[in-house]
């Protein structure tokens, strides 16, 4: 079995602990979150392994590339903590089994990856794909199944990600763009973490998108709007693209608006916090984080992730703020939409 | 044609009688598993007094007569098991009169579910009835017949509990009104505060008598509808979290449902709310009163709310369901049957192990699917099974698996929905024999000469 590459060394000599001081969600000061640290990657108890909701954010707070949330997942999973009530878990688990159904475009070297997301199989259209398109992979064969480190259910994903990894191998692809954070971060970052090699180049579509929209300059009309981003979790697997956010609003003449929930701050858009904890967080979080789009008076919310799209989609609307896509803004701003 | 035809056309015109095969063929049977018998006749009448002279005719000639709506129990109930006549009420489908402030409706025997619904929808935005999750077409009249449950099933009993008066032609030909419409123009009432005479009628299948209007109780209906699912693999705690949920009195409709495929459905219990506001707060309100419910079924990892994506929503809000009947052609031969009982809530464990028991034993895909009735005062838990009515061996598997079902479901302290010819022998040998006896009574005088629906609430001597 796969197991996590974690030097707790790194931790004991960490003069911060900024992976816990920074948590939005639970209250650490530098000398708590150093020592809860230590206590897990010795495997110790910390309160911590109770706590945690599952945000991400710490592996994007660390900058010493030694993978907290990683390790509180695998510390949960030994212990048996459950994050999620095991019927969400079991929901998730079965809902990207392999069956057999996976589609596939004409696949070229360079291919676009939907994961187990439909909703691309309609957004992905246009100039925009038209170099790479029609060469897509959709379906659970091709899945990242990250998504299980929010169930403290690492085990999944380290028996379904190398097989993941050889059906990639299989079609011959040398470039693949990942249109969700998860997958990308899966290929780019976790896979690593955890010994996995990969054979091919795993490219954020963000980056991908920027790069086209810099091809298509002459179509680009400036959008002159104020927009909100609604920041994923699964944007914590790979911080190192985040940049890419406000390079293409620049590019396409929209104003980020700068509210105090974006970048390092983010807030979840709530649908984890739902389904593991409840009605409570989740709406408080939510509430907190459209007012803030409000009183920034952000005319769209854009979305990075589809299920976070679903999640918070119709209460933005309900606000006044219109909820929309990267891929659709960057469409509407030359002029496909 | 014989001389029975020609009188039955002499009442309804040549064009509403048939004694020709294709069409006794087509009213021989239902899209169940019980076996064929075809009519003699079929009439299809327009009025009240058509149908009394079809009655007085059958009652002279003592031929049998069966009353049908859609034709949609699915347990055999208009297959005419003595032959005779069918008479199929789809002509009489006008709506007579919708009352708003005292919210009910007035519509004929033969009035659909889908008509009623449009015509509210139109006309009265601010009013509902109760619709079953039978196809559009199935009748008003036949679902009370039957005691069907509906949308509101939840808040207000079986939709025969939702009904405000009958009118009905008897036996004898003679035309009847049972409630308020008595003695009153207005339909306010099936019997309160006078003895309530339309147990003479409901729950029998046209053994007494052939309902030719009904008065059907309206509600509010909001401007806002949606729906939320709690998933839990713990088929124990089912009763203890409807139990929670229906004390909140903030859910218009709960039903639960388990089955294997899709595979996001796999392995779980799920409890499908749905409910309503006029505005965003008070439906935000409700929703936060429905999930701080189950809190401790969340705490306790037993349980979660799912994320129901905006995609799945409008499947789920469709009324009547259509996915009902996507899993009635799952194995690709359009046979789907279910003996539904109606049992404790407290029962839901044992139903859903022994669907499993069964599903493994005979083979067979399944889905087990609950709707409360009142507030957890019952449900009813239907045992689904689906066929491919071109695979007989299948079939039979499918009628052992529901004989197995209606033996478990007396066992288990429960009564039978819309009983099979069977299923009412099996409740009339376990009844009370005075309670037997009563019924024996009412049929013997209300149909001496046992022409209404013969074979069904026989009891025998």
């Amino acid at each position: 079995m796969y197991s996590l590459k974690f030097d707790v060394d790194v931790c004991k000599n960490c003069p911060t602990g900024a992976c816990l001081v920074n948590c939005q969600y639970l209250n650490a000061d530098q000398e708590t979150a150093v020592r809860e640290m230590v206590n897990m990657a010795e495997g110790k108890d910390s309160f911590v392994l109770q706590e945690c909701v599952t945000c991400y954010a710490c592996e994007e707070y660390c900058k010493r590339g030694n993978h907290p949330f990683y390790l509180i997942t695998e510390k949960r999973e030994e212990k048996g903590i459950l994050t999620a009530p095991r019927a969400i878990t079991t929901q998730w688990i079965n809902l990207c089994e392999p069956q057999g159904k996976y589609r596939l475009g004409e696949v070229k070297e360079k291919a676009l990856s939907f994961g187990f997301m439909p909703e691309f199989l309609r957004w992905a259209k246009g100039k925009l794909f038209e170099d790479v398109m029609p060469s897509f992979i959709f379906g659970q064969e091709f899945f990242c199944n990250v998504v299980y480190i929010h169930f403290a259910e690492t085990a999944t994903f380290k028996k379904r990600l190398p097989g993941v990894i050889e059906n990639f191998e299989k079609l011959g692809v040398q470039e693949v763009v990942f249109l969700h954070d998860e997958c990308y971060g899966a290929f780019a970052h976790l896979a690593p973490a955890y010994g996995m090699e990969v054979p091919f180049k795993p490219i954020h579509y963000y980056e991908y998108l920027y790069n086209r929209l810099n091809e298509l300059k002459d179509l680009i009309q400036p959008l002159n709007i104020r927009v909100a981003y609604q920041r994923p979790c699964s944007a914590r697997l790979c911080a190192d693209k985040h940049h890419f956010v406000a390079d293409i609003m620049d590019l396409i003449g929209v104003e980020l608006v700068q509210r105090e929930y974006q970048d390092q701050n983010a807030l979840c858009c709530g649908g984890i916090f739902s389904m593991c904890f409840g009605y409570d967080l989740a709406h408080e979080v939510q509430e907190r984080n459209i007012e803030d789009m409000k009183t920034h008076q952000a005319q769209y919310c854009v979305f990075n992730c589809p299920a976070c799209q679903n999640t918070l989609g119709s209460m933005v609307a309900k606000a006044g703020i219109k909820p929309i896509h990267m891929i659709h803004l960057c469409r509407m701003a030359i002029g496909e939409m | 044609m014989t001389d029975i035809a020609q009188a039955l056309a002499r009442i309804v015109g040549d064009a509403y009688v048939s004694n020709r095969p294709e069409e006794a063929y087509f009213y021989a049977r239902d899209p169940g598993l019980m076996p064929s018998h075809p009519p003699d006749y079929v009439v299809v009448p327009k009025s009240v007094e058509e149908i009394q002279d079809i009655v007085r005719l059958a009652h002279q000639e003592k031929i049998p007569i069966v009353p049908m709506g859609a034709g949609l129990a699915l347990t055999g109930l208009v297959i005419p098991l003595k032959g005779g006549i069918v008479m199929d009420m789809k002509r009489m489908n006008r709506i007579l009169e919708v009352n708003e402030k005292g919210r009910y409706a007035v519509v004929e025997g033969g009035t659909s579910q889908g008509l009623l619904r449009s015509h509210l929808e139109k006309h009265f935005p601010r009013l509902r009835h109760s619709i079953p999750d039978s196809p559009a077409t199935a009748t008003i009249a036949a679902n009370v017949m039957i005691h069907g449950q509906g949308r509101l099933t939840q808040q207000y009993g079986f939709n025969s509990d939702m009904i405000c008066g009958l009118e009905v032609v008897l036996a004898s030909g003679e035309v009847c009104r049972i409630g308020s419409p008595a003695l009153s123009s207005d339909w306010f009432s099936k019997g309160a505060p006078m003895p309530d005479l339309s147990g003479l009628f409901l729950g029998w299948f046209g053994a007494t008598g052939i309902i030719t209007k009904i008065g059907v109780k309206l509600y509010p209906r909001k401007k806002m509808r949606d729906v939320e699912i709690f998933i839990t693999d713990r088929q124990d705690l089912v009763p203890d979290m409807v139990y929670e949920l229906t004390h909140t009195e903030m859910v218009e409709d709960i039903n639960v449902f388990a089955q294997p495929k899709p595979m996001i459905f796999k392995d779980n219990h799920h409890i499908t709310l749905f409910f309503t506001g006029d505005t965003e707060e008070e439906l935000e309100f409700k929703r936060k009163m429905i999930w701080h419910s189950l809190d401790r079924f969340i705490k306790a990892k037993d349980g979660g709310f799912m994320g129901v994506p905006p995609v799945m929503k409008p499947t789920l809000l469709d009324m009547p369901q259509r996915s009902v009947s996507r899993f009635a052609d799952v194995k690709k031969g359009g046979g789907f049957e279910y003996s539904g009982p109606i049992i404790m809530v407290d029962k839901y464990p044992d139903c859903a192990q022994k669907i499993l028991e069964l599903a493994e034993k005979y083979d067979l895909g399944y889905s087990g699917m609950a709707r409360i009735i009142g507030r957890s005062h019952a449900m009813m838990y239907g045992f689904a099974f689906t066929f491919n009515r071109a695979d007989e061996e299948m079939m039979e598997r499918t009628r052992k698996a529901l004989h197995e079902v209606s033996e478990f479901a007396l066992e288990t302290g429960g009564v039978f929905w819309k009983a099979t010819v069977d299923e009412q022998k099996m409740a009339m040998d376990k009844m009370d024999p005075t309670t037997l006896g009563l019924m024996k009574m009412i049929k013997a005088n209300m149909d001496p000469r046992g022409i209404m629906n013969p074979g069904n609430w026989e009891v025998d001597e």
